[in-house]
């Protein structure tokens, strides 16, 4: 199968999505994340690999948090990082996504983090530049977010320690999420025995079973006994009432609570991408609970994005 | 040809060391083999000393050439290193490279009054001005031969050779 993430020695050198992925390239990456962590409890966060390199966050899409941390895993491997709100300039003077690419590439930028509402955009881009060019997703329409899937995975193996007797539960808008998507493909990879998805038909993608997922409408059960609970931004922009009645009507179906969460077993973690929607998919407290590694998650994205950074980075052709 | 006996050399490493250290003193091992020795020393030293670990991967020279290669655990210098007098410690010393990344490091965590260099072989190889104040024996070998130190069967310490082609 053509795979445009890997070159012709099989070493990683773009990260598009999660399918593709061996089990051994995943822990490659969470176990080098690891080491990075470390750099960032130092006092001086930084190590030199990637110095005279050219990082540049290619956003088509609005992100607060995704940008900023690859910025900041960037800068702390030493890259010159250089931000471009596409959405906000060339793009509505009307250039197209391969001129602007092209235009960063003739001022000898080395890796590009692309985030747009296209699903594919990554992949279209990745096939069309130069073998020493590294392409990073960092989101794609509904597609994929890669890094997302695989900080998430990081997460629950920090608190979890194996990924082989667990059950996950992932609550809320799957239909257009590519969260989920990552993390059900990440999940199955590291052998996940039990993904659950958990939302109301309308949310869910067709024949969602066929990604490997058990499906539960009714929250109280599909959280019976999991041990990670993953909960998912509903987007405002659906609560229009087409997919959804009102944010009240979600929360009182579908948000946690505390009495649902002691559903779930007593140690269980939960997890939230960001950016949260208080009050309409999680309570406030259960947000701020001992058992909420949401702030965490944030902490190991920076790791995990430098990881991903330094193996593109140090995969020569 | 015959390689030196490991155990025999990290002894007199051990009571050069031991002549020299103080309560400012704090040990480093260079991973893996280093951090193999500073162990294996650790409890014989005539006080409690505080130590730390390096792994330099992510200060290399030749990340561009040969990629990042993490194969040993994370750096930890729990310790305060500021003023104090640092013994790093390697197996085997040849050009210099790593001790530079190391040495790198280590600025990254505080500002040593210190460092010495106390490594078993000195291969002569050094391509830079650093050079280790402690060594137990000087070998010359081929380039592309690479000296070891591992653990046989009986838990000692003992030298290999290996080929490589880099």
């Amino acid at each position: 199968m053509f795979n445009p993430q890997l070159n012709e020695k099989g070493n990683l050198n773009h990260l598009l999505s999660i399918e593709g992925l061996s089990k051994e390239k995943i822990l490659q990456i969470l176990d080098t994340a690891e080491s990075f962590l470390k750099i960032g409890e130092r006092d001086v966060k930084k190590v030199p690999i990637l110095r005279g390199k050219t990082v540049c966050n290619v956003f088509f899409e609005n992100s607060t948090r995704t940008r900023t941390t690859f910025e900041i895993a960037a800068k702390r491997l030493s890259a010159d990082v250089i931000n471009l709100n596409v959405a906000t300039s060339s793009q509505s003077k009307g250039e197209t996504i391969l001129d602007t690419i092209n235009n960063l590439i003739a001022m000898n930028a080395d890796i590009f983090v692309v985030r747009h509402s296209s699903s594919g955009a990554a992949h279209f881009i990745a096939s069309h530049v130069k073998p020493n060019i590294h392409i990073i997703n960092a989101g794609d329409g509904n597609h994929s977010h890669p890094t997302q899937g695989l900080l998430d995975a990081f997460t629950i193996r920090k608190y979890k320690t194996n990924f082989n007797n667990l059950k996950v539960a992932i609550v809320g808008d799957i239909l257009h999420s590519r969260v989920a998507r990552s993390n059900i493909h990440a999940l199955n990879i590291l052998g996940v025995p039990e993904i659950r998805v958990i939302a109301p038909k309308t949310l869910l993608p067709y024949e969602v079973e066929k990604l490997g997922v058990h499906v539960f409408h009714d929250i109280d059960k599909g959280l019976k006994d999991v041990d990670v609970i993953m909960m998912l931004r509903v987007q405002n922009e659906r609560m229009d009432g087409v997919m959804l009645p009102s944010q009240e009507e979600y929360f009182k179906t579908y948000g946690l609570n505390q009495s649902r969460l002691n559903l779930a077993k007593k140690e269980a973690i939960v997890m939230h991408p960001g950016p949260m929607n208080r009050g309409v998919e999680i309570d406030s407290a259960v947000a701020d609970s001992e058992q909420s590694v949401i702030l965490p998650q944030v902490t190991f994205g920076i790791a995990v994005r430098m990881s991903v950074m330094a193996i593109l980075a140090g995969q020569y052709s | 040809m015959n390689l030196p006996n490991a155990e025999n050399l990290i002894e007199s490493l051990k009571n050069k060391i031991n002549a020299i250290i103080d309560s400012n003193t704090v040990l480093i091992g260079v991973q893996r083999g280093g951090e193999l020795i500073l162990q294996k020393i650790l409890p014989d030293l005539k006080e409690p000393i505080a130590t730390g670990s390096i792994n330099a991967s992510f200060y290399r020279d030749d990340f561009s050439s040969r990629g990042l290669k993490i194969k040993n655990t994370p750096s930890k210098i729990d310790t305060e290193i500021d003023g104090k007098n640092i013994i790093l410690i390697d197996d085997v010393f040849s050009t210099g490279r790593t001790v530079r990344a190391a040495m790198n490091e280590i600025f990254d965590y505080g500002r040593p009054s210190k460092i010495i260099l106390a490594v078993l072989i000195d291969r002569n190889e050094q391509e830079l001005p650093i050079a280790p104040q402690i060594y137990i024996e000087k070998i010359n070998l081929p380039k592309n031969q690479h000296l070891e130190l591992v653990f046989d069967k009986n838990k000692k310490f003992i030298f290999q050779l290996k080929e490589s082609n880099v």
